[in-house]
């Protein structure tokens, strides 16, 4: 209990002391006109509590219609059911892959490069080809959103893969000659050391997930044109920087934030889930 | 009818010999420790018989079976010199353990349980987890856990040899105890001569390239040991007959051939 006020004051400082980097930067820059490496002003940097205001004033000049928040904040969770869907996809998947590639050490050997290259190549590439390739194809419920889960899918399941392999092979040699020792078979062996041992890893690689999937949603909309997404309101807002730059940072303070939200649901799961010696909790 | 009968055992892993012609008989009850320095192939010995390696040529039978079938039959629980807990199990999860895998039902696990805390004396700690628990207290589980489906054969590999000194004695007349208590046959591998003479009823010295057993040695102690027994004369001049059969181990292999 002592230890979570502990954080929250902390993390409250921290907040503040950003808070003091931005505008203290900004004050700074703009009193002695420095142009390196871009000229300050209220464009390229708005003040922290502009962003905020926006957000509680009505999205269109002129004090009509609903709240910025409220848009953004609908947008936010339907790119969180595209990332959420994407993510546990991508968490499947890539435990599944990681799992027949630790099984089958030689498969991991030739396939493994290929799971690699399969990130060097740019979402941005890889996501309007989804859309093209998937959207004919999915039923009614689906279009077009579908497609994006796909995308974030795809930048989920690459970490848990190799943290799954690396997991499932940590196991400690003697725990795995226990396990021979009481004639445990592969599956038991799997599900009773291997897996639990593969845990942390996993859990590892699920928090770097759970971010990037948020973001493989977002890159995801913006190739398949879908407009309710944080990445139509990034689009759009873009569309309106020079006049209301307040309107983007907006979009990026909900997008960061629906990020940190998925990164705590994955630390509050390993918190409930994985048992270790209190030292060795990240 | 021999718990463990190893005959003309020879292991080889790549050019070095391991262990070579190795003939050893252990009868049901015999607490047997194996005794050796560094590389006289003692625990290659201990899984030979444990069928967690195989011999490169001869046998290993444990209860009349070949030792794969011994092990696939559960007819040893092993303990290593690390306790081997899984630390996302509790105490009494991992004294388990062995018991899930044979399928044994709920009720029966945890009445078996709660007899091994008794045993080992560690009741009212079945809900810790491993890291809450000393070093000694561990490898009190890791026996428990090895001892939970009542094996014929116990396999030790210097399970104490982690430990201070004062815990490995405590653990070694508790050990003696369980030993009696279960009925169970014992190999224990350790490189500490008092050690060995203290719990054995018989001492296997072995000897380094190759790994062979150089003498076998009897300990007549009166049984049930106790903390006095450390103090017997008799306890003395086995220890130096141990001592002096590893030394001559030694110079056996000094001597030019």
């Amino acid at each position: 209990m002592r230890r979570g006020v502990g954080r929250a004051v902390l993390f409250v400082l921290v907040l503040a002391a950003l808070w003091g980097l931005w505008e203290g930067y900004r004050w700074l820059w703009i009193r002695e006109a420095w142009t390196w490496p871009f000229i300050v002003n209220d464009t390229s940097m708005p003040h922290l509590h502009t962003i905020f205001q926006a957000l509680w004033s009505s999205a269109r000049p002129g004090g009509v219609g609903p709240l910025l928040i409220t848009i953004l904040f609908h947008a936010a969770l339907f790119t969180a059911k595209e990332a959420a869907v994407g993510f546990a996809l991508g968490a499947v998947l890539g435990f599944a892959l990681g799992a027949l590639l630790a099984h089958f050490r030689i498969l991991a050997r030739g396939f493994l490069p290929w799971v690699v290259a399969s990130q060097t190549v740019p979402i941005l590439v890889v996501a309007p080809m989804v859309v093209v390739w998937l959207n004919p194809k999915l039923p009614g419920p689906l279009q077009d959103w579908g497609a994006v889960a796909v995308i974030a899918a795809y930048l989920t399941f690459f970490p848990v893969t190799i943290n799954t392999i690396r997991g499932l092979l940590s196991a400690d040699r003697r725990a795995l000659e226990l396990m021979r020792s009481y004639a445990a078979g592969n599956w038991r062996i799997l599900w009773k050391l291997r897996f639990p041992a593969a845990l942390p890893y996993i859990f590892a690689a699920l928090k770097v997930s759970a971010t990037a999937s948020v973001v493989g949603a977002i890159i995801g909309e913006l190739p398949s044109s879908i407009q309710d997404g944080l990445g139509g309101q990034i689009i759009n807002y873009s569309q309106y920087y020079t006049t209301q730059p307040t309107g983007l940072w907006a979009t990026n303070v909900i997008a960061a934030a629906l990020g940190i939200t998925f990164f705590l649901i994955i630390l509050v799961a390993e918190k409930l889930v994985v048992r270790r010696a209190p030292e060795n909790v990240a | 009818m021999s718990v463990v009968q190893i005959k003309d055992v020879t292991k080889r892993f790549d050019e070095t010999t391991a262990l070579q012609g190795i003939d050893l008989e252990i009868e049901p009850g015999e607490f047997v420790s194996l005794i050796g320095p560094s590389g006289c192939g003692k625990s290659t010995l201990l899984r030979i018989i444990g069928d967690l390696i195989q011999p490169t040529s001869g046998a290993a039978s444990v209860n009349g079976k070949p030792a794969r079938q011994a092990r696939i039959d559960r007819d040893y629980g092993i303990v290593f010199q690390d306790a081997v807990l899984y630390d996302w199990r509790t105490v009494a999860k991992n004294i388990a353990l062995p018991l899930e895998l044979a399928r044994w039902d709920r009720r029966r696990r945890t009445d078996k349980v709660k007899e091994m805390l008794e045993l080992v004396e560690l009741t009212g700690f079945e809900s810790h987890y491993p890291w809450q628990l000393s070093g000694g207290m561990q490898q009190r589980v890791s026996i428990a856990r090895a001892l939970s489906f009542d094996p014929a054969l116990l396999l030790m590999d210097e399970p104490f040899g982690a430990l201070d000194e004062m815990t490995r004695e405590r653990l070694n007349m508790e050990l003696l105890r369980i030993w009696e208590a279960s009925g169970s046959t014992v190999v224990f591998v350790t490189h500490s001569i008092a050690e060995a003479v203290f719990l054995s009823t018989r001492v296997v010295v072995m000897s380094p390239r190759p790994g062979r057993i150089s003498n076998v040695i009897s300990i007549d102690l009166q049984q049930p040991r106790t903390a006095t027994t450390r103090e017997d004369p008799r306890f003395f001049e086995h220890v130096t007959e141990v001592r002096e059969a590893l030394h001559l181990g030694h110079d056996l292999e000094r001597a030019p051939v």
